[in-house]
């Protein structure tokens, strides 16, 4: 059970201003059915410049929807300049704070906004486009999204980026990088040092290898695989030859040779040695797969 | 304001001749079995009867039947305890739809070297027997699937998987917390299942008791250590009211388990029936010809899991979701997702699941109370066209 602020829920149960607004200045559409939550935004000027009138449809869960209720009531009034310069945290101040896991909805209400005054300032034709690297493609979060949630709200650490824009919330394979990205972003307030894989550069024994391998390839590797409905099994190694199966969709995919061998082999020589090369065992690849799709 | 309790499958409410059977065993007869003297001795005695009463339920030996402490930890010892004892295989063989109980138990093992297949199911959460006949191999320590699903309430063809397994010399292991009390297990005719757990929670006794089912002659290394209790396949000092309380609701449960689950069947059905006649874009997951009696688990398109629990807790409604947002995950649930449920439904999947004491009116209550809220849901999704 949620600890929803008393506002949330009074938001959440009588949503204000619900529906979509006929020939409106500027429209934001963020989110998809596959993320989880989708809202669109719509608004009305008056002469003056100053949104009269503001609207929304939300797919989602109770913060979502009190999240875009609160905003249409906070930019009413405002003008496009003041608009734009609502962040995040300002919506979920207002509604008297949101669960850390749910403030992806606050980040979620400004993003539609940003759209719809880019849509407005584009004269109605600009749709909302990712700008940037995408960096999270479970939940299609690019690499500027992450470096605002970051600088807006001083995060310090890959759960936090993740409960703020979702990045790494789906299969983990872009964890690495968001802490790298944090690194950047943060210098020296990062709270813990990234990469949970210990310090390379030591001469290694062989069993010391082989379990830092092993290590490797089920925090690092495996994950991400098996997101995809695919899986890795490390068969054995033999000096710097690390022989792999893969299973699942991964031994199903044409393209094994070229990409999976070579992630694996990338990931391996950055955790462990640069001497490493991965092999993929052929007849574990030939068996039957365990997965149907 | 009443609560209307259809989250069965999460935890039941204790029978109450559970509880008067308990009661005295805090206070007055707080004895410890393992006692020489006649004041713990009697509670030992006790522990015997529920035993009894658990096995007349299970359709097996008393000695078959070891307490533990919940059905997170049948399974886990099961798994792990199958594993010890047969050091020379490295295959574990699973489905994709486990409870957590068993899933993450087997991703730890994966991680440790173990090889882990993971069965795949189709669009109803149904397993294709053939391809569990391919996987099992002379390396496979044991297969794990669960007996029933606790979101779908699809039921899996455990016989048959018995039978396979038996033929091949493999332990089988099935999960039947959810099934316990609701299908006869009659688990002496048969003898491919090896192990089986059960949670007391789920059938109408306390939480922090459960029991796990080891057939004679299985090989299984004790995962609690420290004491002689459960003849030494469980050590710690036995939670007397729990396994007293679990005891009488196997026996409850074993007296009136046709008319009771026929009962309940009627009443989730006519629930069901009126959701998807009232409620346009609905789906009802899982398969519907070979489920629990109690399950019910629909997908409401374009709206949200936690969005329809808040509004139908309003009226005293308990349900729960697959959703991601229930659980602070980011993904829906894995048992949906295994199935092929489209992201579109998943969001907003909910499970009813009933029990015997479930009445009409409160059916009646609901079928009224939902729709509605669905209907104000989807007026606010930018996926429902006005």
């Amino acid at each position: 059970m949620w600890d929803y602020s008393d506002k949330v829920m009074d938001h959440f149960m009588n949503p204000r201003n619900v529906g979509e607004i006929d020939a409106p200045d500027g429209v934001g559409e963020v989110g998809s059915l596959a993320c989880g939550d989708a809202l669109k935004l719509t608004f009305k000027l008056d002469e003056n410049g100053r949104i009269v009138d503001a609207r929304f449809k939300t797919f989602g869960c109770a913060s979502a929807i009190a999240t875009s209720s609160v905003l249409t009531e906070l930019i009413k009034g405002m003008t496009i300049d003041e608009a734009a310069k609502v962040t995040n945290k300002d919506i979920a101040d207002y509604l008297g704070g949101l669960p850390e896991q749910k403030m992806h909805c606050s980040v979620m209400g400004r993003e539609a906004l940003e759209a719809a005054i880019e849509n407005y300032r584009s004269g109605g034709t600009k749709k909302h486009e990712l700008e940037g690297k995408v960096v999270c493609t479970c939940f299609g979060v690019t690499e500027n999204e992450i470096e605002r949630v970051i600088t807006e709200n001083n995060l310090t650490t890959v759960e936090e980026v993740t409960n703020y824009c979702k990045a790494g919330g789906g299969c983990g394979g872009c964890k690495g990088e968001i802490e790298k990205i944090i690194q950047r972003v943060q210098g020296e307030k990062t709270k813990e040092l990234p990469a949970k894989a210990p310090a390379r550069g030591r001469k290694l024994t062989n069993i010391q290898k082989i379990q830092l391998i092993q290590q490797t390839v089920n925090e690092q590797i495996r994950p991400a695989l098996r997101a995809h409905g695919g899986n890795i099994e490390l068969i054995d190694v033999d000096g710097n030859k690390v022989i792999v199966a893969f299973r699942g969709m991964c031994a199903q995919c044409r393209l094994t040779e070229f990409t999976m061998k070579d992630v694996v082999e990338a990931r391996l020589r950055e955790f462990v040695s640069d001497e490493l090369y991965v092999e993929e065992d052929k007849e574990s690849a030939a068996e039957p797969h365990n997965h149907r799709e | 304001m009443k609560v209307v309790y259809f989250d069965n499958n999460a935890t039941t409410r204790v029978a109450e001749e559970a509880l008067e059977e308990i009661k005295p065993y805090f206070c007055e007869l707080y004895g410890n079995p393992s006692s020489m003297h006649t004041f713990g001795g009697q509670v030992g005695r006790k522990i015997r009867e529920a035993r009894e009463k658990v096995a007349a339920l299970l359709g097996c030996d008393p000695s078959e039947v070891i307490f533990t402490g919940c059905g997170t930890e049948s399974d886990n010892t099961a798994i792990n305890g199958t594993l010890a004892a047969l050091p020379d295989r490295r295959k574990i063989i699973t489905s994709r739809v486990e409870h957590p109980a068993v899933l993450q138990v087997c991703r730890e093992l994966e991680n440790r070297g173990y090889t882990v297949v993971e069965m795949g199911v189709d669009k109803k959460g149904r397993l294709d027997m053939d391809q569990l006949e391919e996987q099992i191999d002379d390396d496979t320590a044991l297969v794990t699937i669960m007996y029933a699903n606790n979101e779908t309430g699809t039921i899996f063809p455990v016989s048959k998987i018995a039978k396979l397994t038996e033929s091949k010399g493999v332990v089988f292991h099935t999960d039947a917390v959810q099934a316990v009390g609701k299908i006869p297990m009659n688990l002496s005719e048969r003898p491919g299942i090896d192990l089986l757990s059960i949670s007391g929670h789920k059938l109408h006794a306390p939480k922090g008791v459960g029991a796990l089912f080891v057939r004679k002659g299985t090989r299984l290394t004790p995962y609690m250590l420290g004491g002689h209790q459960e003849g030494g396949r469980r050590a710690g000092t036995e939670n007397v009211p729990g396994i007293i309380g679990l005891g009488k609701a196997c026996e409850i449960a074993a007296e009136n388990m046709a008319e009771e689950n026929n009962k309940v069947k009627n009443l989730r059905d006519k629930l069901e029936k009126a959701i998807l006649n009232k409620c346009p874009d609905c789906m009802v997951n899982g398969d519907t010809k070979n489920r629990l009696p109690n399950t019910s688990n629909i997908s409401f398109e374009f709206i949200e899991g936690e969005a329809i629990l808040l509004m139908l807790d309003k009226f005293g409604i308990c349900a729960s979701s697959g959703s991601a947002c229930t659980s602070g995950s980011l993904e829906p649930s894995h048992v949906l997702r295994a199935m092929g449920v489209p992201f579109t439904a998943a969001h907003g999947s909910i499970r009813f699941s009933l029990s015997r004491y479930n009445t009409e009116e409160e059916i009646d209550f609901a079928i009224e109370k939902i729709p509605p809220v669905i209907d104000r849901l989807r007026q606010l999704s930018p996926f429902v066209a006005e």
